[in-house]
């Protein structure tokens, strides 16, 4: 066909494809495993929020009303709520698949990946009830 | 002697993303919407100045802010090493990440010292 | 029941063309068929020059790995009647250098494959005479899952890091060096952890994941690769830790 192609007989010619910059967008589980990594930003910009509550703690109670008046606008509610979700998402992916990275063994058998997941979510729960508990029993 | 920190990194990573699969969701619940959409009533600047003064509280804070950071560092570097195809940049990502998770690791330090 | 059902396959022939082309075959419908089958009814008798591998057509040489409609399959075991009504599409496996039409070189699969010493590895062979050595059901399962891999390489077709850092180890190879450090009769796993903690080893992977799920066998590649990381986190620690020698 093409009169290009240069080729010697029995010397192989490979094919060798590029990846595109657009991998992450050819598959459904491509672009969710990108999604799951760019949890980590909102994961710090969370951390960030709470450097920055640190700070007017440590200013004042003025500086601190300031900074609760700040979270009450539109624009930090909205991307307080996308955060939400993104770790959200963050928690479920990570919890589904701590028991393929720690494989846990009670006298020589692997316990049931379910069990090692059901202990995440079980803690997950006290912790967030805990957490809940305490920055709300207001004194 | 150990050849390169990258396990180190990787503990980090793990340990962030363990404190932040806990704990974050429900903080981010109570501060970035509850509170502010007054579902709840806000806890007093002085509750949460006396919350914060606990040692226990201190410790907490520091890692709630710090392991998290390093969770992000370790991800983002290699989303834009993946994604983006930016090999020639590595030396400027990896400065990037790590630095800005060291640099709020120390500034939560600080203010967790500093707050009366 | 449809009476036939269409197969667009990749075609590449290096004398002719230089880049693939695609062409399209109209093959019977038979329920009982797998893409393999339908790919021997076009050599049989459409097209004796289209070229694929295949040995065993029952799911254990690992030879007839494709991309079906998009995801790596051993073809022998991707029914036709999952893909109705058609068309099927049928491409070489990604990320390794295509030679003709289906057929991919594997090189580099095989001499990764070499590097993380897959085989049993002790400081003193035991005299024949002591016998053979003993394993427990429980030391056997620690590592059967693992042993499970038949080289398919659908795993590294699956996995993005591979196809952007080809000097990545790859998820079967560091799951068969896990098989064999799992192994109570091997003692090689010092060495293989020297060899796997370098550039291309087991830090490259983010976790994907994608190996694990077009696994014919089951072998967990992802798992296995995490599980490394931990141990090489763990020997970090100990090497920081403690002194020379006492590890
Ligand atoms: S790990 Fe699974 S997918 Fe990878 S080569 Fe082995 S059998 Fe094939
Ligand atoms: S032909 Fe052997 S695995 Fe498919």
């Amino acid at each position: 066909m093409s009169a290009e192609a240069h080729y010697t007989p029995y010397h192989p010619r490979w094919y060798r494809r590029r990846v595109s910059v657009w991998w992450w967008l050819q598959n459904r589980a491509y672009a969710g495993f990108v999604l799951r990594e760019l949890t980590s930003v909102f994961v710090a910009f969370f951390a960030g929020v709470t450097l920055w509550q640190l700070r007017t703690l440590a200013q004042g109670p003025d500086a601190y009303a300031r900074f609760l008046a700040c979270l009450g606008t539109p624009l930090f509610v909205a991307l307080h709520a996308v955060a939400f979700l993104f770790v959200l998402f963050h928690s479920i992916t990570w919890f589904n698949l701590a028991p393929k990275a720690v494989v846990v063994r009670l006298s020589g058998k692997r316990v049931p990946d379910w069990v090692v997941v059901g202990l995440n979510y079980a803690a997950w729960l006290v912790l967030s009830g805990a957490v809940a508990l305490i920055v709300l029993r207001g004194r | 002697m150990p050849r390169s920190i990258t396990p180190f990194l990787w503990l980090l990573f793990s340990a962030g993303g363990t404190v932040a699969a806990l704990l974050f969701p429900i903080h981010i619940l109570l501060t970035g919407l509850a509170v502010p959409l007054g579902w709840v009533n806000a806890p007093s600047y002085e509750s949460v100045l006396g919350l914060v003064r606990n040692p226990v509280a201190r410790l907490y804070l520091f890692v709630f802010v710090s392991l998290p950071l390093f969770h992000w560092a370790h991800r983002f570097r290699y989303t834009l090493y993946d994604g983006l195809q930016v090999k020639h940049l590595t030396a400027l990502i990896v400065v990037f990440c790590y630095g800005t998770a060291l640099a709020g690791t120390v500034m939560a330090a600080y203010l967790l010292w500093t707050i009366p | 029941m449809q009476p036939a059902v269409t197969l667009r396959v990749t075609r590449y022939r290096p004398e002719q063309e230089s880049e693939p082309t695609l062409a399209t075959y109209e093959v019977p419908y038979r329920k009982d068929w797998v893409v393999l089958d339908a790919l021997n009814y076009i050599k049989d008798t459409l097209d004796g020059s289209l070229s694929f591998r295949w040995s065993c057509r029952m799911g254990v040489c690992g030879s007839c790995g494709m991309k079906v409609n998009g995801s790596p399959k051993l073809t022998c075991a991707s029914f036709l009647s999952d893909s109705l009504p058609g068309p099927i599409r049928v491409e070489p496996l990604d990320y390794f250098p295509v030679v003709r039409d289906l057929v991919v070189d594997m090189s580099d699969f095989m001499r990764k494959l070499k590097k993380v010493k897959p085989w049993i590895i002790r400081h003193d062979e035991r005299p024949l005479a002591e016998g053979e050595y003993l394993q427990t059901p429980d030391q056997l399962d620690a590592y059967k899952q693992f042993s499970m891999c038949i080289n398919c390489m659908l795993c590294y077709s699956a996995c993005p890091i591979y196809g952007l850092e080809p000097s990545f180890i790859g998820p079967a190879a560091i799951a068969l060096a896990q098989r064999y450090n799992m192994d109570s009769r091997d003692e090689g796993a010092p060495e293989r952890l020297e060899i796997l903690s370098e550039h291309d080893g087991i830090w490259q992977c983010t976790f994907v994941g994608e190996c694990t799920k077009v696994c014919p066998k089951h072998v967990d590649p992802a798992g296995a690769i995490q599980q490394y990381k931990l141990t090489g986190a763990i020997h970090w620690l100990k090497s920081l830790l403690l002194p020379r020698g006492a590890r």
